[in-house]
């Protein structure tokens, strides 16, 4: 790993002053840190914003659930405010990983980085969440951007993620066996209004599936889905699965999800 | 260069250590502490697990100057005299290991599950596990060894 220089900030106006175009966020370091060590990040300033206070916590209310940004998986996995209000997302944050990677990974950080095939994400999209940085509110359909981009700006921080409660969920994947990243997670969210069907792992970034969302919007049922065609155009194609493969995987794992919701 | 304070195993240390150090070589370099392994050197193998505030991290993916004031526990810490940490038993009885080189990571990510639950199953401890690595392919026993260190814990 290339030399850097290590700040421990207190506040978040400590730390977005010292960023720059050569600086990165440290919360888990669970990808910024492998990165560094691999090559394939370098900064010359990092800037830890685990003893931020105001950063790490989580608060429901009736309607929401907020996450701050720097709160761990495994906070999140065992808290019983978040097992109560939506059981999917705690159940999400205890199939991240191992439990080490749990132990120091933050939600934060795995939206800010947003991996294609990170589970996160498709909880965003699929509970309507909020992003709250440290100048504006972001809607997750407008925060992820593209594969590991987002709309954040440089030096913009993540202060913490504001969850819709809906009326069921449920996130459902299919694991790599070896990292425990989605090859193809699905993510099923019945609100009042419709429903949201957030995919993860099968593109290059996360979407709300809207023939899934349409289908299921009007019959929430997982016979609903049984003519809805899936296209593999655009899909991942790699060692671990194809493209045809992973459009039949998103199919079968909305059906899973609908059915366990 | 920053200056770090940790309690290691019990003892105060306080050294001055470039910025990007992590834990793992901050243990093996700087305090001489080999026990913890350092395998695949991306948090994957699991072969570097310290316990940091009494909770199982990856030792080679956090930096020593972001622990600065935490208490770590390393394989070297079990011993308490001069007797070995019951899951250290468990793995010696039930033949929890052939070459050895995960087993320091192993015991302590082990030991952080039953902390948390006493009598885990089979299914809970192998998921428990799911980030130890063991090449040998020693599985079996290994979860031997974690049940009957259950009993004794």
């Amino acid at each position: 790993m290339k030399t850097f220089n290590y700040h421990s900030t207190k506040d978040v106006k400590e730390a977005t002053k010292l960023a720059s175009s050569s600086s990165a966020f440290l919360a888990g370091g669970m990808t910024t840190l492998p990165s560094m060590k691999l090559g394939l990040a370098s900064y010359k300033d990092i800037i830890d914003i685990k003893r931020i206070k105001k950063l790490s916590g989580i608060k429901v209310s009736g309607k929401t659930v907020t996450i701050g940004a720097t709160t761990k998986h495994a906070e999140v996995a065992h808290s019983k405010e978040v097992k109560k209000a939506i059981p999917s997302l705690a159940a999400l944050a205890e199939g991240i990983g191992d439990p080490q990677v749990r132990n120091r990974g933050t939600i934060g950080g795995s939206i800010a980085n947003n991996d294609p095939s990170a589970d996160y994400p498709s909880a965003c999209i699929a509970l309507n969440a909020t992003i709250h940085t440290n100048n504006r509110k972001v809607s997750a359909d407008k925060f992820f951007t593209g594969m590991f981009e987002t709309s954040l700006k440089k030096g913009e921080l993540i202060e913490a993620v504001e969850f819709q409660v809906p009326e069921k969920s449920c996130y459902k994947k299919y694991p790599n066996p070896a990292s425990r990243y989605a090859i193809v997670g699905v993510y099923v969210a019945k609100h009042k209004s419709a429903v949201n069907v957030a995919v993860t792992g099968a593109k290059s970034c996360v979407y709300n599936d809207q023939n899934i969302s349409g289908a299921l919007s009007k019959s929430f049922s997982s016979s609903a889905l049984d003519n809805v065609k899936i296209s593999s155009s655009g899909m991942n194609s790699d060692v671990h699965a194809s493209a045809d493969y992973r459009a039949n995987m998103v199919k079968i794992f909305a059906k899973k999800a609908v059915e366990a919701c | 260069m920053k200056k770090v304070n940790l309690e290691v195993n019990g003892k105060k240390v306080s050294k001055e250590v470039a910025d990007h150090t992590v834990l793992s070589v901050f243990l093996r370099e700087v305090l001489n502490l080999t026990g913890t392994h350092v395998g695949c050197d991306t948090s994957q193998c699991g072969a570097c697990v310290v316990h940091v505030d009494g909770k199982s991290i990856k030792s080679c993916t956090a930096l020593a100057a972001d622990l600065d004031g935490s208490k770590v526990t390393t394989i070297e810490g079990l011993v308490k005299n001069g007797k070995m940490h019951p899951m250290q038993e468990a793995f010696k009885k039930e033949h929890g290991l052939q070459c050895g080189f995960c087993t320091p990571g192993m015991v302590m990510s082990a030991i952080d599950l039953l902390n948390h639950k006493k009598n885990p199953s089979d299914k809970e401890i192998r998921d428990w596990l799911e980030g130890n690595i063991c090449r040998c392919t020693g599985y079996q026993n290994i979860v031997a060894a974690v049940k009957e260190a259950a009993t004794k814990m």
